[in-house]
């Protein structure tokens, strides 16, 4: 049976790096944001639905993104699947903060 | 309702892989026992899709032998085990050896 990309149990992966990394305060938003997603009052993403959809990255960018990035990703993905987000709507917020940022 | 009592021997079933699937490829094909009746839960290979997750499946928490999943990689002592859980449509009975 072939195993797919992100199914990794029982491979190798070297020796295993035990050092704390305390979350950046972008991590700790991102896990805000899907923490408050998937409460029980909003229940807009189940963690299966998240589990599936970083499967669904593919395994090239998969491994491009780190542990949070592909958390951003998958919560991005499903609001634009499910609708509660237009891509209108995020492509023109993310120009509005490009725009913040680059002005003096 | 659970279809498997404590103690029935077990195989895990080698289902295809397309969707969102839980049971991990290295315990597909292996055989193991019924050491608890965890319940029913939504199932999440349904959920994964936006789906309400029903009917409910049964978990179970299947033992196996670390030697019998790992093969001859397996270094540990003989009597080792691993525990893990597994939904009960990717189970089916063998009879006893």
């Amino acid at each position: 049976m072939e195993r797919p990309f992100h199914d990794l149990g029982g491979s190798e992966a070297g020796p295993i790096d035990r050092t704390e990394h305390p979350p950046s305060f972008e991590e700790q938003r991102i896990d805000a944001m899907l923490m408050l997603l998937s409460d029980q009052r909003r229940r807009l993403i189940r963690v299966d639905e998240h589990r599936r959809t970083m499967e669904q990255f593919g395994e090239n960018f998969y491994w491009q993104l780190s542990y949070y990035e592909r958390w951003l990703h998958s919560i991005t993905s499903l609001m634009l699947e499910k609708g509660i987000v237009s891509r209108a709507e995020l492509e023109e917020r993310i120009s509005r903060i490009e725009k913040e940022r680059a002005a003096p | 309702m659970s279809r498997l009592a404590i103690g029935t021997r077990v195989r895990v079933r080698d289902l295809i892989h397309t969707g969102h699937r839980r049971t991990p490829v290295y315990v597909r094909g292996r055989e193991g026992e019924v050491v608890r009746v965890v319940g029913p839960f939504l199932n999440p290979e349904q959920l994964a899709y936006g789906s309400k997750g029903l009917p409910a499946v049964t978990l179970y928490r299947i033992r196996f032998s670390q030697r019998e999943v790992w093969g001859g990689t397996y270094a540990g002592a003989a009597a080792d085990t691993l525990d893990i859980e597994i939904y009960e449509h990717w189970l089916e009975p063998v009879a006893a050896h």
